[in-house]
């Protein structure tokens, strides 16, 4: 028996309106996340990950950004057509967020305890003091050592992984049910993105959280995913669990991603690589947007866009050869 | 045994801090590069790996002169690098040249993509005279697997590993010998760093190019490089062959260093011995005395602290930093 489902992504188109003309950016995004299960949207940039978990949020730039499809349902309610009120209430208290540049998520300004603070009391109601006891727990949990002197004290006194662990203690302040972790760990030494990491899923486990975590790290994907759907111009072109992924990709983008990957315990292993470029957002390839990069493309592939299919055991992939694929490793 | 073309010893970079408004006087030195050392051969790849803040970008500049060291000697093909002025240093810069991190800020976004790669046979007029020029300029576009029809472009009509590719093709224009790598390829997606790595590799191979090939990416390093050096707080602690550094690190730093790097099989998840390292990376404007590591290390004794551990051979034969050396395998 699963956890109780908290989100889903059902059917999301998004489009952004510039001067240069439309741009699809989403083009039907499913997803779902239970708790304390650990999802990985992985993608390359402009793949669409990180609009999707903004189109969640709600934090959308709107113009250029315009929704034009789809459902986001928390627990069973449509975000999408919920009122601005509600989604504020949705927003920090049942989903929160991190972002990738603390530095810049963080205002320079304020002192970091103020941050903390100020969703305490002008959410909860609760008082200063009460607040700044509560914050410091919230640092505490997050091991900054000698939080009671730390929290007087301003981002830019922090380390990059002290930023990282202020902005998780953020998120947590209202005690969401789901975290959605936006590269939370690119712009850190792998020395502090082990530690960081660590900290998520010692907090994920404990509260029996959803987590999101939208990374373009295969490796890091492996290590801490419980399953991941993989993302290609604005479309999820595979879901799997991550020892079914890693075993034997279902779709050919996955596949060769793994082959273009230098792995640390590999030697002399040759790097395969992806052809050509991703496709631009505001002309995206007709039928498979993957086709022209494709080892495997034939002509159906130019006309005819593939539809996520199952493929058994919790998969799906949209490629028209998606068993040929997988038996192809197995 | 060939001599090693490019010949670095006991490299010193220090940054003056100052203060005051009036009269500024110098309070302390960000020790950047402290006392570097090693040997590059002529077509081998040297990677240099360690986290931000130890010194391996300034090390890169130092060695292009774009930054004056504070002291220590380095010479290519036994010619001082940094007693080199005038038409002597302009030469040298025909022979080592440097691919940057950010393919994005370093073109400059009003000069055509011609115009970029061809800027060094305006100063180095005798490597093409002006007549041949764009002929070499498409054939540059060629080799880094550019199409040549775009000598025109601007560089924001590029995808990031177009661009990158257009760095390296600047950096190739004057036939170097040697190439500093900064980064290359940490601005890129997965399916595009492959690319360039591919193509530096190929590069390699066709001009016979030696690399200096900086990275924080321990994957990427091992995949390109002949020889590692990990380097710490403006120190080398660890130098060796790929296989010896991967397979055997003796320093506490580089295992733990290595077992950090997520590795993209879930099968071994829970497998691996993690080493956690505690706390930050210590400020660079006052290191720790003796070790600089020391402070981190779960092995640290009385001795780390009095006395500074020499880069030498140690328990497997290749050199190290540590009092208390000891291989492990911490790869799987």
């Amino acid at each position: 028996m699963p956890n109780e489902l908290l989100l889903e992504v059902e059917d999301l188109h998004v489009e952004f309106r510039t001067s240069d003309g439309v741009a699809t950016v989403l083009n039907g995004v499913d997803y779902a996340v239970h708790a304390g299960e650990t999802l990985a949207v992985l993608g390359e940039s402009g793949s669409g990950k990180s609009v999707t978990a903004q189109t969640v949020m709600g934090i959308l730039d709107s113009p250029p950004a315009v929704v034009t499809g789809g459902a986001v349902r928390y627990r069973g309610e449509d975000l999408l057509t919920a009122t601005e009120e509600r989604r504020r209430e949705v927003r920090g208290g049942e989903i929160a967020m991190i972002f990738q540049d603390a530095l810049s998520a963080l205002n320079p300004v304020f002192t970091v305890g103020f941050q903390i603070e100020e969703q305490l009391t002008v959410r909860l109601g609760m008082s200063k003091k009460d607040a700044r006891k509560r914050a410091i727990e919230l640092l505490d949990t997050v091991r900054i050592p000698a939080a009671a002197r730390r929290i007087r004290e301003y981002p830019h006194q922090f380390s990059g992984g002290m930023r990282q662990r202020a902005m998780i203690a953020m998120s947590l302040a209202l005690d969401p049910d789901l975290l959605i972790a936006d590269e939370p760990t690119t712009a850190l030494d792998v020395t502090v993105q082990a530690q960081i990491m660590d900290l998520l899923a010692e907090i994920q486990s404990e509260r029996q959280m959803g987590l999101i975590l939208i990374t373009h790290d295969l490796a890091v994907v492996a290590e801490v995913a419980d399953r991941i759907a993989v993302m290609y111009a604005g479309r999820i072109v595979e879901q799997a669990e991550v020892t079914e992924l890693f075993r034997s990709p279902g779709h050919p983008y996955t596949e060769a991603l793994m082959a273009s990957l230098p792995r640390l315990d590999l030697k002399g292993q040759t790097l395969e690589t992806i052809k050509g470029l991703p496709p631009s957002l505001l002309n995206i390839p007709p039928g498979c947007p993957f086709h022209p990069r494709c080892e495997r493309a034939v002509s159906r592939c130019e006309s005819e866009r593939p539809a996520l299919r199952s493929l058994g055991f919790g998969r799906v992939s949209a490629c028209h050869f998606a068993d040929e694929v997988v038996s192809s490793r197995a | 045994m060939p001599e090693p073309i490019l010949r670095v010893q006991d490299l010193v970079k220090y940054f003056p801090v100052r203060a005051g408004v009036l009269f500024k006087r110098t309070i302390g030195h960000v020790k950047a590069v402290d006392g570097v050392s090693f040997d590059l051969m002529p077509g081998e790849t040297l990677g240099v790996v360690g986290e931000s803040g130890c010194g391996k970008s300034t090390l890169a500049q130092v060695l292009m002169r774009l930054e004056e060291p504070t002291g220590g000697l380095a010479t290519f093909e036994g010619r001082d690098i940094f007693a080199l002025r005038g038409a002597g240093l302009r030469k040298l810069r025909r022979e080592i040249q440097i691919v940057l991190q950010d393919p994005y800020t370093s073109l400059n976004p009003r000069m055509t993509v011609g115009d970029i790669i061809g800027e060094p046979f305006e100063i180095h007029t005798e490597v093409a005279p002006k007549g041949s020029r764009a002929a070499k300029v498409r054939d540059l576009l060629d080799v880094v697997g550019l199409n040549p029809e775009h000598i025109n472009r601007y560089p924001h009509q590029f995808s990031g590993g177009q661009r990158q590719r257009i760095g390296i093709a600047r950096a190739l224009a004057l036939r170097p010998k040697v190439i500093i790598c900064d980064e290359p390829v940490s601005a890129l997606d997965v399916s595009i760093q492959a690319q360039v790595m591919n193509l530096l590799g190929e590069l390699q191979k066709e001009f016979g190019l030696s690399y200096v090939f900086i990275a924080h990416d321990l994957s990427v390093v091992r995949h390109l490089s002949t020889r590692v050096a990990v380097m710490y707080l403006g120190k080398i602690v660890e130098m060796g062959t790929e296989e010896e550094i991967y397979e055997r690190p003796s320093h506490p730093y580089t295992q733990a260093l290595l077992s950090a790097v997520p590795v993209a099989d879930p099968a071994l998840r829970g497998q691996r011995q993690v080493i956690r390292l505690e706390g930050d990376v210590p400020s660079p404007l006052d290191p720790p005395s003796g070790c600089r590591f020391r402070t981190r290390c779960w092995k640290a004794q009385d001795i780390c602290a009095d006395q500074e551990p020499e880069l030498i051979k140690r328990t497997d034969g290749h050199l190290s930093a540590c009092h208390f050396a000891e291989a492990k395998t911490v790869v799987p």
